[in-house]
């Protein structure tokens, strides 16, 4: 038992301290070297810009862009527990590594495509419960209602809890014999689930809850995009006769998808990347249930397979990366950007 | 309050809606049942948490227990790692929501205030980076923090979280710096005052909604993360609370009462302080996207 003491408060303050203090240390020296560069050496007229770019800039490359430069090295590479230290790198380990993705299991029995297959299943399962529930709930709630604010507080709080209580909550919640939602479905007469254990039950059961945390989202950008189209449509199409269905599909869904389209987008992107989901309610750790990034989360540090989990993570985001550019070419998502 | 003539007005107009009795009923019974399915799950944490240590096990679906009692609580601080959790996430969570917001204050200024090379392809870099996976860059980081020494120190999560919200944070400053009319400034250099003055004495101050939007952004994002925490942390005096409460959940002796007290008190802060901010949270996801220029 570790209890918060004295001497932990102290150490951990004094290590935090001095990491701030490195840190700013690190942003003055590079801001005088920058100022040096841009107004000495290079004579900018406006040396501000670069100096107030130039934190923000080292820090991303530091975290993002040399890990990703290492990730390709890594994926050359055969790195694994045992060669941690000492890995070779080359490129037949690269072809290898890619290989084996395709060939082998990614874990121990499940293949890549199957993987690949089951992961976009479940984002379009997803994405579309959630737009359609979303959706649904906007709709209801975009009314005069006596109690609408509590029903829209009550309706958000699967988005307020931190994801990972959520999950581990309703993971217990799957319980064979103690969880509520064995109990409810013996109550009406249905018979209990293996939630854990059974593959159909836990994909199933991963669903469930990933419904139930990801609707309130859709439903608030839905319920936004409802808010900003004027009533004089609505009262234009009643005019001509338009029932509700008709309104819904002629006024309501055309003018509501400009906000739409780049939640679904994110949605997509979101669910296709969800970790917490898939891995907390797979508490028996069942191969039917990863996606590939809980996959590629257990080869790297279950298999602790670093070289090949690295060619594992590009192949992923190749994939999502083809998907975003066909999908903002397609729809203009990007057109903001510029300016 | 209401006249005769506001009802009949009321029902006319309910009339011409298509909204008569029963669809209210209707749209009144799927928005309760909606709210219930929304609600129960989290209510649960709330009553295995009031049971007494022997009835964790239960088959009840009551709410609150009959013989609710606060022991699961006072175990859970007094006995459990509670507070240790609680301080490393805090510690770590407000140092790197302090200095990812100072990084994007500075830098989305610039972006907002001057057009320079390369400006247009680092803002779509700063959006594509929102797209790669976070379990993609996990083996990188792992390795890399391995080579330095940061594994088990708060060093390595303060470096890693004030940077990963970086990209999303500029993209909130900028749009709402962009809404702040840059006569202000003019006037400001007019009188004298230097560009970095301005910035610090009347930018800032105007935008200080955005700011706390960013800064609420950022401390939500570290402080329910636990992916990098998991790679990054194993000695158990460093566990943040997700951590922690993930080993309260251990598979073959959850201790139900202990986890269910620990997870009431983390969720009910935060998600007041969410439900509590989530208009500007919302308003800045969608700030981003709106305020394009």
């Amino acid at each position: 038992m570790k209890s918060l003491t004295g001497v932990i408060i102290g150490t951990s303050l004094a290590q935090v301290g001095m990491t701030v203090a490195a840190l700013l240390a690190g942003v003055v020296a590079l801001e005088v070297l920058v100022w040096l560069v841009a107004a000495k050496v290079l004579r900018l007229r406006n040396p501000l810009v670069p100096m107030l770019l130039a934190p923000a800039i080292v820090g991303l490359a530091a975290l993002v862009v040399v890990p990703i430069g290492y990730e390709v090295r890594l994926a050359f590479s055969n790195m694994s527990l045992r060669r941690f230290r000492n890995p070779d790198f080359g490129l037949v380990y690269g072809w290898n590594n890619l290989t084996s993705i395709f060939t082998d299991p990614v874990l121990k029995q499940t293949m890549f495509f199957p993987l690949f297959l089951r992961t976009v299943a479940w984002t379009a399962v997803q994405v579309t419960f959630h737009v359609v529930l979303g959706l649904l709930l906007a709709i209801l709630l975009n009314r005069k209602l006596v109690l609408k604010n509590l029903y829209k507080i009550l309706l958000v709080i699967p988005w307020a809890i931190p994801q990972v209580i959520s999950c581990l909550t309703w993971r217990g919640e799957f319980h064979y014999e103690y969880g509520f939602v064995n109990i409810i479905l013996k109550a009406v007469g249905l018979g209990a689930v293996q939630w854990k254990s059974d593959p159909t039950g836990n994909w199933v059961a991963m669903n469930i809850v990933n419904i139930w945390l990801g609707v309130p989202f859709m439903m608030v950008i839905a319920l936004g995009a409802l808010q900003s189209i004027s009533k004089e449509y609505y009262e234009a199409a009643m005019i001509d006769g338009a029932t509700g269905w008709r309104r819904l599909r002629s006024v309501t869904l055309p003018l509501a998808q400009p906000i739409l389209t780049p939640a679904v987008i994110l949605g997509v992107i979101w669910t296709f990347n969800n970790f917490n989901v898939p891995f907390f309610i797979n508490e028996q750790e069942l191969e039917t249930s990863d996606i590939l990034v809980t996959a590629l989360f257990r080869a790297a540090f279950e298999y602790n397979l670093y070289g090949f989990a690295a060619a594992f993570a590009i192949i992923i985001f190749l994939i999502l990366f083809a998907f975003s550019a066909f999908y903002i070419r397609a729809t203009g998502a990007l057109k903001s950007v510029r300016g | 309050m209401a006249t005769h003539g506001n009802i009949l007005r009321r029902v006319l107009l309910a009339r011409v809606n298509g909204e008569n009795l029963w669809f209210r009923v209707l749209v009144n019974g799927i928005l309760i049942i909606a709210c219930i399915a929304a609600v129960y799950p989290a209510l649960r944490i709330f009553s295995v948490s009031l049971r007494p240590g022997d009835r964790l096990l239960s088959t009840s679906l009551a709410v609150i227990p009959g013989d609710a009692t606060l022991a699961n609580f006072r175990r859970v601080i007094i006995e459990k790692d509670f507070l240790l959790w609680l301080w490393n996430s805090l510690l770590i969570t407000i140092t790197t929501a302090v200095t990812g917001l100072m990084l994007a204050a500075t830098s989305a200024y610039a972006f907002s205030r001057w057009r320079f090379h390369g400006r247009n392809a680092f803002l779509v870099f700063l959006l594509a980076t929102q797209m790669i996976p976070a379990a993609m860059m996990m083996v990188p980081l792992y390795i890399i923090a391995a080579r330095l020494g940061l594994i088990n120190t708060y060093r390595g999560l303060v470096i890693a979280y004030s940077v990963s919200s970086v990209p999303f944070s500029i993209w909130i400053m900028k749009g709402y710096y962009d809404t702040i009319p840059g006569s202000l400034e003019e006037a400001a250099t007019i009188d004298g005052a230097s560009r970095m003055y301005t910035l610090w004495r009347i930018i800032l101050p105007l935008a200080a909604p955005a700011l706390a939007v960013v800064f609420l952004f950022n401390f939500m994002s570290s402080w329910n993360d636990f992916l990098l925490a998991r790679i990054m942390l194993q000695k158990p005096a460093m566990l943040t609370w997700p951590l922690g409460l993930q080993r309260l959940q251990d598979q073959f002796r959850t201790e139900w009462g202990a986890y269910s007290a620990a997870s009431l008190l983390l969720a009910v802060p935060v998600s007041a302080l969410f439900l509590y901010t989530s208009k500007w949270l919302i308003s800045g996801l969608t700030l981003g996207s709106v305020k394009g220029d």
